[in-house]
């Protein structure tokens, strides 16, 4: 049984031929496993430890690092918020604990604290799966993220501007 | 007061496309690739950058055609690495550059590579950069449908390709060695030199590691030639920089500026100065790696360049992050968050790092919340000098594998010299109100 779907074969084949040594492809097919399923399961680990020739232990290990890739079941919509230097004097802290209590209960919604997200001219910053958004208040937070919730996603930020 | 839009001119003058092949080629892009695989001589592009005197804007600010150099002649297969991991706090230029102008870098790096004669690039790109690298690897997909990658570039029998990949959250992989690491598939911790990466590195195979920023700059140094580029600056410190301005400031943002412009001009004079002309209580100047500056006169009329500064202050433009805070903020909170990132960014491979590290964030938690207690600050002094010996009292010795640890005690450092007084008089009221 491969824990892959269909096109994330190939999608797999694909990435392995990219490097010399399979070892190298333990990220990008974390990302691709974490796609799928929404976080990094042992079984997903076991199939790409058999895809790049190593352990499962290695691939543990590897992964472990790295605090994107989620080894327990998360939410479908990660908000990372960051509370880093920048958005610590513009109200990043006030906007984390705001969605902390507002989500404690929803289990569709992970919030957690992250570091400088590389935003900082629209501080306070945060993400909604990995799409940035700038300049958010603890009521505009809440906003955006119901509007992945509700499928009426508000417009994310290109950096320095703002796209649809 | 302006900027000198090099690297930053497409993404300026064309905001809603600079990004797509078409807008790119539409402005110039890959003209430099064409010129430089017509004239054929590899030697001569080492040599405009060596003219230009391009030094590498990842942090560092190592000159890029010597670390070139040191290449063994005839080793092959070797990798040119892009850094584009970009996590210094409150860095934001790369990220700039990977969005909204994908096609630059992808000219740079096939230029560069062609430069050091290698065949494939290894592009590392911050994993929560989603759409950095979206547009990266589009952009690389439709420059190879064009022709300016893949095989025989142009009909000049030059192969080059580059693949894209995404990191998974970790700032330590920004040190090139640890880079290597995580990208042969392993934890992100950096290795102990020599060898160092032109020997041995990807795949133990001699490799370059530069920023995205320094190999965007390539093309147009191409263009311009080395020397004029050299006319730019200030003594060592050549061409423009991208200073990414944050905190309190009117208009923070991205700004492209000739080195060897003064603080105060960024400050006041691009980034708008302190919002309702406040004074500048610090600010610091080459991210959160890099000791401070206050508001002082001498230290806002300092000229932006890399060895006026460290020679004068002992800072560093570092990374091109400039942070502003102005007097209602406490610094020791400040030091107190950079602690924590150091904290839960340090790897774990060094003793000092990794313990230390934590202890200097649990006593300026303390300190920063009204819990501090009076030998608080000399202890800190004393926690900062077991990581790294000299940050705190010269001279410097790093006795860790990586600069990481020292980094961690630039606060420190910062404290006692700027804020001491005030930092102790307080732990004094402090230790009272709870005594
Ligand atoms: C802890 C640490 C983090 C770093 N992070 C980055 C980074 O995110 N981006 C970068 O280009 N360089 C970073 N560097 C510097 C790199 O080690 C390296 O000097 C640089 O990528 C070389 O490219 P350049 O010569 O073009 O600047 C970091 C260094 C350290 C010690
Ligand atoms: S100094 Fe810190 S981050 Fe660098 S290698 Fe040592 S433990 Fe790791």
């Amino acid at each position: 049984m491969s824990f892959f779907d269909e096109s994330n074969v190939a999608k797999a084949k694909e990435i392995l031929a990219r490097y010399p040594r399979p070892k190298s492809a333990i990220l990008p097919l974390a990302h691709l496993a974490q796609d799928q399923n929404g976080w990094l399961s042992p079984e997903a680990m076991e199939q790409i430890a058999d895809l790049t020739g190593t352990t499962p232990a290695d691939v543990l290990g590897t992964c472990s690092f790295y605090t994107m890739l989620k080894r327990r079941p998360c939410g479908k919509f990660v908000v990372s918020v960051c509370t880093n230097v920048t958005c610590l004097v513009t109200g990043g802290p006030e906007v984390l604990d705001h969605l902390e209590a507002r989500y404690a209960s929803e289990p569709d919604v992970t919030v957690e604290e992250v570091e400088c997200l590389a935003a900082c001219d629209g501080a306070p910053a945060l993400q909604v799966n990995y799409e940035f958004h700038e300049r958010v208040s603890p009521s505009s937070a809440v906003e955006i993220v119901e509007g992945y919730r509700s499928g009426t996603r508000r417009a994310r930020t290109v950096s320095g501007a703002t796209v649809a | 007061m302006t900027e000198t839009r090099i690297v930053t001119k497409r993404l300026r003058d064309r905001p809603d496309d600079s990004w797509t092949i078409d807008g790119a080629l539409a402005s110039g892009a890959y003209e430099q690739l064409r010129a430089v695989l017509a004239k054929g001589d590899t030697a001569d592009v080492q040599e405009q950058v060596k003219l230009s005197g391009l030094r590498g804007r990842g942090g560092a600010g190592f000159p890029t055609a010597q670390k070139w150099s040191f290449l063994p002649p005839d080793s092959f297969p070797r990798y040119l690495v892009v850094n584009a991991d970009e996590g210094e706090p409150s860095t934001f230029k790369d990220r700039m550059l990977l969005e909204r102008d994908p096609h630059q870098l992808v000219e740079g790096i096939a230029i560069s590579s062609y430069s050091v004669k290698c065949n494939v690039a290894y592009v590392y790109v911050r994993g929560e950069f989603a759409l950095g690298y979206e547009r990266l690897a589009r952009a690389i997909d439709d420059a190879r449908a064009k022709g300016f990658l893949g095989r025989d570039i142009l009909g000049s029998g030059f192969d080059c390709d580059i693949v894209v990949h995404r990191g998974a959250g970790a700032y330590i992989c920004g040190e090139e060695t640890a880079l290597l690491e995580s990208l042969e598939g392993s934890q992100g911790m950096p290795r102990i030199r020599p060898p160092f990466p032109a020997i041995e590195g990807l795949y133990a195979k001699p490799t370059v590691v530069n920023n995205v920023e320094t190999l965007s700059t390539v093309p147009h140094i191409v263009r311009m030639g080395g020397e004029e580029y050299a006319k730019l600056g200030v003594n060592r410190s050549t061409g423009t920089r991208i200073f990414s301005v944050s905190g309190h400031v009117n208009q923070p943002g991205n700004y492209e500026v000739e080195l060897g412009m003064t603080f105060r001009d960024l400050l006041y004079g691009l980034a708008g100065g302190v919002r309702e002309n406040r004074k500048i209580k610090f600010f610091i100047p080459g991210g959160a790696s890099s000791q401070w500056l206050t508001g002082s006169d001498e230290h806002l009329d300092a000229p932006l360049d890399m060895d006026f500064v460290q020679q004068t202050f002992g800072v560093m433009l570092g990374s091109g992050a400039i942070m502003v805070y102005d007097e209602t903020v406490d610094p020791v909170l400040i030091a107190w968050r950079l602690a924590k990132f150091f904290a839960h960014e340090s790897c774990g491979k060094c003793t000092p790092c990794r313990e230390g590290t934590g202890w200097i964030e649990k006593v300026l938690y303390r300190m920063s919340h009204g819990l501090g207690r009076p030998a608080d600050l000399d202890l800190l002094v004393d926690v900062g000098g077991n990581i790294s010996p000299g940050v705190v009292n010269a001279p410097f010795v790093q006795t860790t594998i990586c600069p990481l640890g020292p980094s961690a005690v630039s606060c420190i450092a910062s404290l006692n010299k700027f804020f001491r007084d005030e930092v102790l008089e307080r732990l004094r009221n402090d230790a009272g109100a709870h005594a």
